[in-house]
């Protein structure tokens, strides 16, 4: 099974899936066969005046990240991520992130071709 | 001397001051136009343009069959212009700040110079003065590169250490701005009587004081508005150098890019005056350097 991030609000697989890819507040890795989970802290990107969408693709790339789900990515991100090759999944918030997961899980989500966000504050 | 005409944000006059100095200026004089991204200054002047050059920025390129993925290249960039995903080198050309300090570090020789064009660079006559400005390509991002282009070109000209200059900075407060201004020796900030100028000029002071160059202001539409502009002066030890009057025939000739002197030979002493106190405080700042 792949291995899958998913930019979250806070810790836990109940907290909101955060909307923003790039200044999102942390990412929640999570084993969609065992549920177990990790929390990364995305505060070295969220900080950065510009490039916080390829800091956080290069953070997930270097976990070994396959899928992310999450709600808005921009162009730039959009880039750094097919080019770590990694599957990008948006317009997931306003879920939580164990409703993201299952959804996921349940095939229930398309994989996106495009960013579907004009970037700039990503 | 340099002088930088400088205001916290657009349409405060800063360019019709900007051309009614050149015009009053008493020692031979170079303008340069470094609002890169909307100039208007030749539109006042008037100048022979005698070339245009593009200007370009030095970015990295990639020879993919060299890169080892090492990543001491996306490690050093801090504008993450330059990242490696594990499997894949991608460059963001337009993020690039053209530092050099990846294509020096990569151990494989994998990066190669290539080029991002800026803008163009053009220069020529006003009459006795040289002119300079600076002309960003429409999606550029970037102006300080540009301007420094532009400054690059004025110290060509061999004549920098014999004529002034005055700089007709882009408004605003963020890095372009102070980019323009950072290497004169006084700074003329042009406002207005009102709240919204006095807001833009406070965020102006915060944002030069620093560099430690002598400031004076400049009201324009004097009569509009009210007093808080020259309180605010008088508190931060600011000079008001001259106080414009609003009148409607000066908007008419503004509107139609005429350089306000001509327009208005009233004005001619209120110029004449401004243009011999920055001047003064221009030398005095350069006999005592440092002491701002
Ligand atoms: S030249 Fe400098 S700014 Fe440009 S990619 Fe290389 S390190 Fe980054
Ligand atoms: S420094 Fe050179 S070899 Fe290392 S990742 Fe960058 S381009 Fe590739």
């Amino acid at each position: 099974m792949k291995s899958i991030a998913v930019s979250a609000e806070g810790p836990s697989m109940d907290d909101p899936v955060d909307p923003r890819f790039g200044r999102a507040a942390g990412f929640l890795l999570v084993d969609p066969d065992t549920l177990a989970t990790e929390y990364i802290d995305n505060g070295a990107s969220q900080a950065r005046a510009q490039g916080a969408g390829i800091q956080a693709a290069e953070t997930l790339a270097r976990a070994g990240v396959q899928v992310v789900l999450t709600g808005f990515v921009g162009p730039k991100a959009f880039a750094a991520l097919s080019g770590a090759g990694i599957q990008v999944v948006q317009n997931l918030d306003g879920l939580t992130v164990r409703q993201a997961v299952e959804k996921f899980k349940n095939n229930a989500v398309t994989p996106s071709s495009a960013p579907n966000s004009p970037g700039g504050r990503n | 001397m340099i002088l930088s005409v400088a205001s916290g944000k657009g349409g405060t006059g800063k360019t019709t001051v900007s051309a009614a100095l050149a015009w009053a200026w008493k020692a031979p004089l170079d303008l340069m136009d470094l609002d890169v991204e909307a100039p208007n200054l030749h539109l006042f002047l008037d100048p022979e343009i005698e070339a245009c050059e593009k200007a370009h920025l030095e970015i990295p390129t990639v020879d993919a069959s060299r890169c080892t993925h090492c990543q001491m290249c996306s490690k050093l960039c801090q504008f993450k212009a330059i990242s490696d995903m594990g499997r894949t080198l991608l460059i963001f050309p337009e993020m690039c700040h053209g530092c050099g300090g990846c294509l020096a570090v990569c151990p494989e020789k994998a990066l190669k110079p290539g080029l991002r064009e800026l803008g163009e660079v053009c220069w020529g006559q006003a009459g006795e003065q040289g002119f300079f400005m600076g002309r960003l390509r429409v999606g550029e991002a970037m102006s300080p590169p540009l301007m420094r282009e532009v400054k690059a070109r004025w110290k060509r000209s061999g004549q920098t250490q014999k004529r002034d200059l005055i700089i007709d900075a882009p408004p605003g407060t963020s890095c372009p701005a102070v980019n323009a201004v950072m290497d004169s020796d006084v700074i003329c900030l042009v406002t207005e009587p009102t709240p919204f100028g006095l807001y833009d000029l406070k965020l102006a002071v915060e944002a030069f004081r620093p560099l430690g160059i002598p400031m004076g202001v400049v009201v324009n539409r004097y009569g509009v508005g009210d007093a808080a502009v020259f309180d605010f002066c008088s508190q931060a030890g600011l000079p008001v150098l001259a106080k414009i009057p609003f009148s409607r025939s000066l908007a008419q000739a503004y509107a139609n890019g005429r350089v306000l002197t001509r327009a208005e030979p009233a004005l001619v002493p209120l110029f004449r005056d401004l243009a011999d106190q920055l001047q003064r405080m221009g030398r005095q700042a350069k006999e005592v350097p440092g002491d701002a």
